[in-house]
């Protein structure tokens, strides 16, 4: 099947040599990282994990939200998702890479990438996240490649197929809470000390995947003849809209528990973001920026008239995924050091080539993800 | 067993490489001369601590950190963002968020504390490292295993102490010149690392070098386990603080105020 991703359109090539060329900067930028070492970040001894981890973070979260549309689907016999479980899976596919990714040009010495494997140790998160990340990537590729197969020749699906579908249902929420918990154990960090990490990753998760799900049937729709079916598109609207409720009335949770206890170390992180602390405010209008875009998308959301017009979906499809973006992807990792353990504020921001790197392997991400739609959506086509 | 496949590898090691693998046969040598004579007059503790004495402390010395940085080539690379250092001064308020408060004795509020890697009874550095490139020996010092550790930064985000350094570019060229400690290693960009309360040092018998280099007896290292010990003795007497207890973490190195 792998064939069809070779013949495309005009643009689809331009498309794909653009990612190609932005992966090309940034292999620059990571051999300049692998010789003079990470000290080309904005890192530091204060803020020592940065953008990467940071995008790792909000990136098993779009992983995770493959689940969204795989059990209604599988558990609930809901038809209207059969067209788009496989791009959903596919969607998972190409994020979880990009996590991969992440954590390795993150590593200081990744020469010894495969100490992880050789020293296997149960008591460290991050052992276990490699585990959980790399079995997910697998099941899915394994999933959605037979589920498409079995459609193209139009027969079922084999029979060994459906336990890995039901068992990709827990795995999909174990690679976030798994995720969530590099943060929540540890001592000392009071931003991420906090029980509900791991929901409120979920919470929103649920929220900014399918919103990109949304936007990507829309997209598909408009350059191919396959329509995803504006049934579907509706109730990932639904699922988008109850996930940002959630995940905002999470952060609120954690306000009130800092606010009306007033401990200061809980307080503090959260001052930073929002109101700045001690005249430090850089991440101040990123994060008031992401409450409001999550606040204007949710009253799209929530009323019927721009929930069921696919242009203000749209938009507040978009505005989900940013504002989601800017608090997981950008504010909560970094946060998480800020103040650092003696109360000194240490400020971060990403150098170019930090993020030219990121940049690529959001490139790499996209590139897979457009070679697998293609094929997907081919066979749709053919099939339709 | 472990003497004939470390025979086997030498032999295989010789066949392989010829004269290349000289080196490695002097590093296993060395090893097995470890194992059968250790150092007889080796220090030894069940737990090893460290109690700092602030009340003896002379405001402008920096004896014990001069005399780290030069034991363990720690690197000068004048960016505080990218810093690595072992031993450093805080101040009160700094080193103890939470305790401080404003009516504080004015002498404490001006003391320097020396801060370090509290070898934590019950470390998350430890917990979280995903190679076991740290962790804890039998006599409770946190180590670090320079060439296993891939630079994942989980222990650092982990420690509740910053009390630990990551060397963000190659630190051999920022060590000062004529400062080079032949006998200890220099590290490579990439790995963390932290105090390791000179365990090179006790294996000779030696003490800690901040301890040794404090002629003000600010310092005193010793067995936790041992009733008779020094440490055991201060800590009797006087009244002491640790970093963060609250965090179950249980530091290694006490302060009298
Ligand atoms: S002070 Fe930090 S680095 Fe040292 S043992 Fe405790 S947690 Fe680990
Ligand atoms: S940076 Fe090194 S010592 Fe620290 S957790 Fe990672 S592998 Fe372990």
């Amino acid at each position: 099947m792998l064939e069809k991703a070779f013949y495309g359109s005009r643009s689809y090539y331009a498309w794909i040599l653009f990612l190609l060329i932005v992966i090309g900067a940034g292999a620059g930028c990571y051999a300049y990282q692998l010789v003079d070492g990470l000290r080309i970040t904005g890192m530091g001894r204060d803020i020592s994990w940065g953008l990467y981890i940071a995008q790792l973070t909000f990136l098993v979260g779009v992983a995770a939200s493959a689940v969204m549309v795989v059990i209604p689907y599988y558990l609930h016999n809901y038809k209207a998702f059969g067209k788009i479980t496989v791009l959903g899976e596919f969607l998972a596919v190409s994020a979880v890479t990009m996590c991969g990714l992440f954590v390795i040009v993150d590593l200081g010495t990744p020469a010894r990438a495969f100490n992880l494997i050789l020293y296997p140790t149960p008591n460290s998160i991050l052992f276990w996240d490699m585990i959980v990340l790399n079995m997910y990537l697998v099941l899915n590729i394994v999933i959605a490649w037979n589920v498409l197969s079995a459609e193209r020749k139009s027969t079922p699906p084999p029979g060994w197929v459906k336990p890995l579908i039901y068992l990709s249902i827990p795995w999909a929420v174990s690679i976030h809470t798994v995720t969530a918990f590099l943060y929540a154990g540890l001592p000392g960090r009071h931003l991420w000390l906090t029980a509900i990490l791991a929901v409120r990753f979920l919470g929103s998760a649920f929220a900014a995947g399918p919103s990109l799900l949304i936007l990507l049937c829309l997209l598909v729709r408009k350059v191919s003849k396959f329509d995803p079916g504006r049934e579907a598109i509706q109730s990932l609207a639904k699922i988008v809209t109850y996930a940002l409720i959630a995940s905002i009335f999470f952060v609120g949770l954690e306000f009130f528990t800092a606010y009306y206890s007033q401990v200061p170390g809980h307080i503090h992180s959260l001052e930073y973001l929002y109101f700045g602390l001690e005249g430090h405010a850089k991440l101040v209008p990123w994060m008031r920026i992401s409450a409001l875009l999550a606040i204007v998308a949710l009253v799209f959301l929530v009323n019927p008239a721009t929930r069921r017009n696919e242009k203000t979906l749209a938009v507040a499809a978009a505005l989900t995924f940013i504002s989601l973006w800017i608090e997981k992807g950008l504010g909560l990792v970094l946060a998480g050091f800020i103040p650092n353990p003696f109360e000194h504020i240490t400020e971060y921001s990403p150098t170019a080539p930090e993020l030219m790197i990121t940049f690529a392997i959001y490139a790499i991400g996209l590139l897979i993800l457009t070679v697998l739609y293609k094929v997907a959506i081919s066979v749709k086509e053919e099939a339709a | 067993m472990m003497k004939s496949r470390r025979s086997f590898l030498k032999i295989s090691g010789a066949c392989l490489l010829g004269l290349g693998v000289k080196p490695v046969l002097n590093a296993f040598a060395q090893a097995e001369r470890m194992e059968i004579a250790p150092n007889p007059n080796a220090l030894r503790a069940g737990r090893w601590a460290l109690v700092v004495d602030i009340t003896k402390c002379r405001d402008d010395c920096t004896d014990c950190i001069n005399a780290c940085n030069r034991a363990h080539n720690i690197p000068d690379l004048g960016r505080t963002k990218e810093e690595v250092k072992w031993i450093w001064n805080e101040s009160y308020e700094h080193a103890f968020p939470g305790v401080e408060h404003e009516f504080v004795e004015e002498r404490v509020k001006h003391q320097p504390f020396m801060v370090l890697c509290n070898h934590c009874d019950n470390p998350p550095c430890v917990r979280v490292c995903p190679v076991q490139a740290t962790w804890k020996r039998e006599d409770g010092i946190v180590m670090m295993d320079f060439h296993r550790c891939i630079g994942c930064r989980c222990c650092m985000a982990a420690c509740p102490y910053g009390s630990r350094s990551f060397n963000w570019t190659d630190p051999r060229p920022y060590i000062p010149e004529g400062r080079m400690n032949p006998d200890f290693p220099t590290r490579t960009k990439g790995v963390v690392e932290k105090c390791n309360f000179c365990v090179e040092r006790l294996a000779k018998g030696l003490q800690p070098a901040c301890v040794e280099s404090c002629s003000s007896g600010v310092l005193t290292f010793g067995d936790l386990d041992d009733p008779n010990s020094e440490v055991r003795k201060v800590l009797g007497e006087r009244y002491s603080i640790q970093r963060k207890p609250e965090l179950g973490t249980r530091p290694r190195v006490y302060y009298i105020l």
